[in-house]
C-alpha cells in the first residue's frame, strides 16, 4: 500500500499570490494514498527539505510529490533529499504549479483549482510508479580524436597530458590541418608555422598518442564508454618504420607536375610526396594515381634509390579496430566552392568573379599559400597568371557568406579579420602597393581585433570600400592583364572600378567533405550546411547529443584558431570528467523490451533515432532457436520514447513513463 | 587612386593637421553639424570623398561654404579628425583651383575681403569691410536693391553695440601681421609649386 506525502510549495511569493496553497493541502490529504500533506514558504530550502526528510522517516512515506516549479529547476534536489531519507529516487514527482499555473493565471480561483488537478494527477502516477535502479555503464578509458588539425591537436594534448591514451585520426599524409598552411596569424602576426609545428611533432612524440595520419574512419558501433571504431589506414606505399624521411625519394621522382593540394594546386610536387616540408610524420606517401610505377609497372626509382628499403609497392589499405570511451570530432572546415560547378544543388557559385577562369582570380586560403615563407614562391606575392608582383589587389569579402540567393545565409566571422591581415602583409612585402578591400560591414569582435583592422587601414594605407563586387573581367590595359572590377562604395554613393592586378575573393567556410558521413556513423545532427549540432548552443557547447561524442572546432561552425583551440580544451576536459570515473553512472529512464510479447517486427528498430535497439535470437539451453526479439542497448537509449510509440504489439515501454504510469495520470484527470 | 589624387589628399591631410583614413565613417560630425540638414554633401561624405581621393569634388561641395566652423564636429569626433580642419583646406583648394560652389561666388567674395582687410589693418575696420563689401557685391551683380538689403540692421546693429564706427584701438605694428600673411602667402606657393 503506497504511503505518499504532498509537499506544496508557496515559492515565497511566487506560487502563494495566485494559488490558495492552505486550501490546495487541504483538498489533496483527502485523496487515495496519500498519507500527509503539508506546505511550507521555501521547499527547495534547507528547512524544506528537512520537513520532507523528517515525514518520510517518521511517518514511512513511500514516495513524495512536491508541488512546485519546473522538474528542469529541482526534481534533482528533492531526489536527493528522498534518497537521503532512504526513499527511491525515482518515487519522487513533481508537479509543476508555479510555471504552468501560478504564473501564468491571474483568477486565484482557477488557479487553486488547476493547482488541486495537477497534483492529483501527480498522485495518481506515484501510485503506479516502480523504484528504479540507476545504470552503471563500465568505460573504456582512451579517446578517439577524429581530425589533426589544431582543434583535434589540442584535444589530444589535452586528454593525453592527464594520462589517458588517445588515438588521434588524420586523412591527410600529414597532421597540422588549415592552420599548418597560413601564413601569419591575426591579431599579433605571428607565424603560423611557428607556434603549430611544435605542437604538431609532440602530438607524434607523446607516449599516450597513437597518431595515425592518412587514415578515416569507417565504423563507429557501441556507446559511450564502450565505441568500437573501425579506422581504414590507407595504403601508403611506404614502410614508415624503416623510412627515415631522408628524402631521396621524392628529390628522384620524374614526376614533379602534379598539382599540391597543400598550396592549392598554386604549386607543384612529385608522385611520391611529403605535403610541406615541415610536416608531421616526415614520411613521404605515394600517390598511385599519379606514380609512374602504377601505371605501367616500370620507374621505380625510389624504391632504388631508398636505402633503408622503406618502398613497398604492394602495400594494401588496412583495417584497425579500436576500444575508445570517448570521441572528439575535429573535422575543420574548407572553402565553400566559388566556381560554377556545386556540390550542393542550394549553392550555385560565383560565375560573375571569373574564378577558375582567370588565373589570377584566387581565393583566401590560396593567397595565405601565395605569402606564406613556406609556400610555392617562398613568401613573395607573385600572381599565378605571369610571376609579376601585383602591385594593385582587390579584396573581396563575403564571397558565398550572407548570400540567400547563391551562397549560404551566414557570417563566415573570420573573413573581416583575415582580409585586414592580407592587406597589411602584402602592404609590408610591396609598398608601393595599393590595397582594395570590398566589404559590406567589418565585424570584428574579439581581443584586439578591432584595433588590428584599424591599423590595416590607418597605418597600413589599405583602401575599404563599402559594397560588393558586382563582376570581374579580365582585360589587357597597356598590354598588361588586368582584372577590371566593378564595385561600388555606398558611403560616396559612387561606382568604383579598379584595374587590379590580382583578385583574392575571401570565400565562405563550409564543413569539410565527408563531415555529414561521419556525423551519421556517430549519430550526430548536423544543419543544413553540415556543421555538426552541439547539445545546447550555450549551456553545452561541446557535447552532442549523441553521448560520449564531443565537437571542437570550425566542424561545429565558423570559428578562428583561438576560438577551436578553446573548444578542443573544453572538450578535452568534457572527456576527462567522463574518464574521472570508473563507471559511468545513467538515468534509467530508458526503453524496456517485454522480450516475451515481442515479436520482432523491427519496427523500433527502425525508429530509433540512436541506433540503441537490436535484434537479438533467444535460444534454449541446448542452443535451439526459439524467437528473435528486439533488445535496447542501456548505454546508447536516450529515453526519447519514440520506440514505444511504434511498437505494434506493445511490448516496449518506457522506464519512468511507462504506458501505465501515463494512462492513470490522463484516467485520473478524466474522472 | 591616381598619382594627383593622393597629392591632393596628402595637401588636405597637411593642411587640416590630420589623417583622413582614421575616420570610420560613424556619421556622428553629420549628426551634430547645426548646417547639417542644408548642406548638400554633409562633413561625413566629405571626409569619405577625402579618402577616396575626390578631393576636388570635395571642394566643389556647397557645403565647404555653409559650414560655420562651429568646430562641433572635431569635438565630437570618436577618432579625432579633425573634420572642420579637413573643410577649411577644402576651402582653400577650391579657392586655389577657382572651383568653389558657383551659388557661394559673393561668400568667397566677402571672405577674401575680411582678410585682406585685417591684412591692412592689423585687425578688423568694420566701417571700412561694410563699404568694400558693399562695394564689391555690386561689382559682381549689378544690383543696387542686393546691396541695400541688410541697410536697415546697420542702426540696430550700432545701438546694440556690434558695429562699431570707429576703428578699435589701432594695431602698434601693422608690419608684423602683413609680414605673417605674405610669410604664410609665400609659403603655400612655394609648397603648391613644388
Amino acid at each position: 500500500m503506497a504511503k505518499i506525502g504532498v509537499f506544496t510549495c508557496w515559492c515565497g511569493e511566487n506560487i502563494a499570490r495566485h494559488i490558495d496553497v492552505e486550501r490546495v493541502s487541504k483538498a489533496i490529504e483527502s485523496l487515495p494514498g496519500v498519507h500527509c500533506s503539508m506546505n511550507y514558504k521555501y521547499m527547495c530550502s534547507e528547512p524544506g527539505q528537512s520537513l520532507i526528510i523528517d515525514q518520510i522517516k517518521s511517518l514511512g512515506l513511500t514516495g513524495v510529490v512536491v508541488a512546485s516549479c519546473s522538474p528542469h529547476m529541482h526534481l534533482k534536489t528533492f531526489r536527493a533529499a528522498a534518497q537521503l531519507a532512504g526513499v527511491n529516487p525515482y518515487m519522487v514527482e513533481m508537479a509543476n504549479i508555479r510555471e504552468q499555473c501560478s504564473w501564468v493565471h491571474a483568477d486565484k480561483e482557477e488557479a487553486t483549482a488547476k493547482a488541486i488537478e495537477l497534483i492529483r494527477i501527480s498522485v495518481e502516477k506515484l501510485r503506479h510508479n516502480r523504484p528504479l535502479q540507476p545504470i552503471s555503464v563500465p568505460i573504456t578509458k582512451k579517446a578517439l580524436v577524429i581530425g589533426g588539425g589544431v582543434a583535434g591537436i589540442q584535444a589530444a594534448l589535452d586528454i593525453a597530458a592527464a594520462g589517458h591514451e588517445v588515438i588521434l585520426v588524420e586523412k591527410e599524409p600529414s597532421v597540422g590541418g588549415k592552420m599548418a598552411g597560413l601564413s601569419e596569424t591575426f591579431p599579433t602576426l605571428d607565424c603560423s608555422q611557428c607556434i603549430l609545428t611544435p605542437r604538431m611533432v609532440e602530438v607524434n612524440q607523446h607516449p599516450k598518442i597513437r597518431l595515425m595520419t592518412y587514415s578515416e574512419v569507417e565504423k563507429v558501433e557501441g556507446y559511450i564508454g564502450n565505441f568500437s571504431v573501425t579506422i581504414r589506414q590507407k595504403a601508403r606505399y611506404v614502410d614508415v618504420n624503416k623510412c627515415t624521411g631522408c628524402g631521396t625519394c621524392w628529390n628522384g621522382c620524374p614526376n614533379k607536375r602534379i598539382p599540391n593540394s597543400f598550396d592549392f594546386n598554386l604549386g607543384n610536387r612529385t608522385a611520391i610526396y611529403i605535403p610541406f616540408p615541415q610536416a608531421v610524420p616526415a614520411r613521404p606517401v605515394i600517390d598511385s594515381s599519379r606514380c609512374i610505377h602504377f601505371k605501367n609497372g616500370k620507374c621505380g626509382i625510389c624504391e632504388k634509390n631508398c636505402a633503408a628499403g622503406a618502398i613497398n609497392f604492394n602495400d594494401e589499405d588496412k583495417l584497425i579496430t579500436e576500444e575508445v570511451g570517448a570521441v572528439v570530432v575535429a573535422t575543420g572546415y574548407q572553402l565553400y566552392s566559388i566556381g560554377k560547378e556545386q556540390s550542393n544543388p542550394n549553392l550555385s557559385g560565383y560565375g560573375e568573379y571569373g574564378y577558375g577562369k582567370y588565373k589570377d582570380v584566387i581565393d583566401s586560403l590560396q593567397f595565405e599559400r601565395l605569402i606564406s615563407a613556406s609556400g610555392p614562391t617562398g613568401g613573395e606575392p607573385k600572381r599565378p597568371s605571369d610571376g609579376r608582383v601585383p602591385q594593385k589587389i582587390v579584396f573581396i569579402q563575403c564571397v558565398g557568406s550572407r548570400d540567400n540567393a547563391k551562397g549560404v545565409s551566414y557570417c563566415s566571422k573570420i573573413c573581416c579579420m583575415y582580409t585586414a591581415k592580407h592587406t597589411m602583409l602584402y602592404k609590408h612585402k610591396v609598398h608601393d602597393g595599393e590595397a582594395h578591400v570590398f566589404y559590406m560591414d567589418i565585424r570584428s569582435g574579439g581581443k584586439k581585433y578591432d584595433e588590428f583592422v584599424r591599423r590595416a587601414i590607418e597605418q597600413d594605407g589599405a583602401l575599404y570600400h563599402r559594397g560588393r563586387v558586382s563582376k570581374i573581367t579580365e582585360e589587357e590595359i597597356d598590354g598588361v592583364r588586368k582584372l577590371v572590377v566593378r564595385g561600388a562604395d555606398t558611403l560616396t554613393g559612387k561606382p568604383v572600378t579598379v584595374e587590379a592586378d590580382m583578385v583574392v575573393l575571401a570565400c565562405a567556410m563550409a564543413p569539410t567533405d565527408g563531415a555529414t558521413a561521419l556525423a551519421q556513423k556517430l549519430s550526430v545532427g548536423y544543419d543544413e550546411y553540415g556543421f555538426l549540432s552541439e547539445s545546447h548552443p550555450k549551456l553545452r557547447p561541446v557535447e552532442t547529443n549523441s553521448a560520449g561524442v564531443f565537437l571542437c572546432g570550425a566542424c561545429q561552425g565558423p570559428k578562428d584558431i583561438p576560438e577551436s583551440v578553446a573548444q578542443a580544451s573544453a572538450a578535452a576536459a568534457k572527456v576527462l570528467v567522463m574518464f574521472s570515473q570508473d563507471h559511468l553512472t545513467r538515468e534509467p529512464e530508458i526503453a524496456h523490451v517485454d522480450e516475451s510479447l515481442c515479436a520482432a517486427c523491427c519496427a523500433c528498430v527502425q525508429a530509433c533515432p540512436y541506433e540503441a535497439i537490436s535484434i537479438e535470437e533467444i535460444v534454449d539451453r541446448k542452443g535451439n532457436h526459439v524467437k528473435n526479439t528486439s533488445r535496447v542497448n542501456p548505454g546508447l537509449c536516450m529515453g526519447c520514447g519514440t520506440c514505444v510509440a511504434v511498437c505494434p504489439s506493445k511490448s516496449i515501454d518506457l522506464e519512468g513513463f511507462t504506458e501505465e504510469e501515463v494512462y492513470a495520470e490522463i484516467e485520473s484527470l478524466l474522472s | 587612386m591616381s598619382e594627383t589624387q593622393s597629392q591632393l589628399v596628402a595637401d588636405v591631410e597637411k593642411l587640416a593637421h590630420t589623417q583622413v583614413n582614421d575616420c570610420y565613417q560613424c556619421g556622428k560630425c553629420t549628426a551634430g553639424c547645426p548646417r547639417g540638414d542644408v548642406m548638400d554633401i554633409g562633413p561625413t561624405r566629405l571626409i569619405r570623398l577625402v579618402q577616396t581621393g575626390e578631393v576636388l569634388e570635395a571642394a566643389r561641395a556647397e557645403s565647404v561654404w555653409q559650414c560655420v566652423s562651429c568646430l562641433t564636429c572635431s569635438t565630437r569626433c570618436p577618432k579625432s579628425v579633425n573634420i572642420s580642419g579637413v573643410i577649411d583646406a577644402l576651402r582653400q583648394i577650391s579657392v586655389e583651383k577657382r572651383i568653389s560652389a558657383k551659388r557661394f561666388n559673393k561668400t568667397v567674395l566677402f571672405q577674401k575681403e575680411f582678410l585682406r582687410n585685417i591684412r591692412r589693418n592689423g585687425r578688423t575696420n568694420e566701417l571700412e569691410l561694410v563699404v568694400a563689401w558693399k562695394l564689391l557685391g555690386l561689382a559682381s551683380d549689378l544690383n543696387p536693391l542686393a546691396a541695400l538689403r541688410d541697410a536697415q540692421l546697420g542702426p540696430k546693429m550700432f545701438f546694440r553695440h556690434k558695429l562699431h564706427f570707429m576703428p578699435g584701438s589701432p594695431v602698434k605694428d601693422k608690419a608684423v601681421v602683413r609680414r605673417i600673411f605674405d610669410r604664410c602667402m609665400a609659403e603655400r606657393k612655394s609648397e603648391t609649386e613644388e
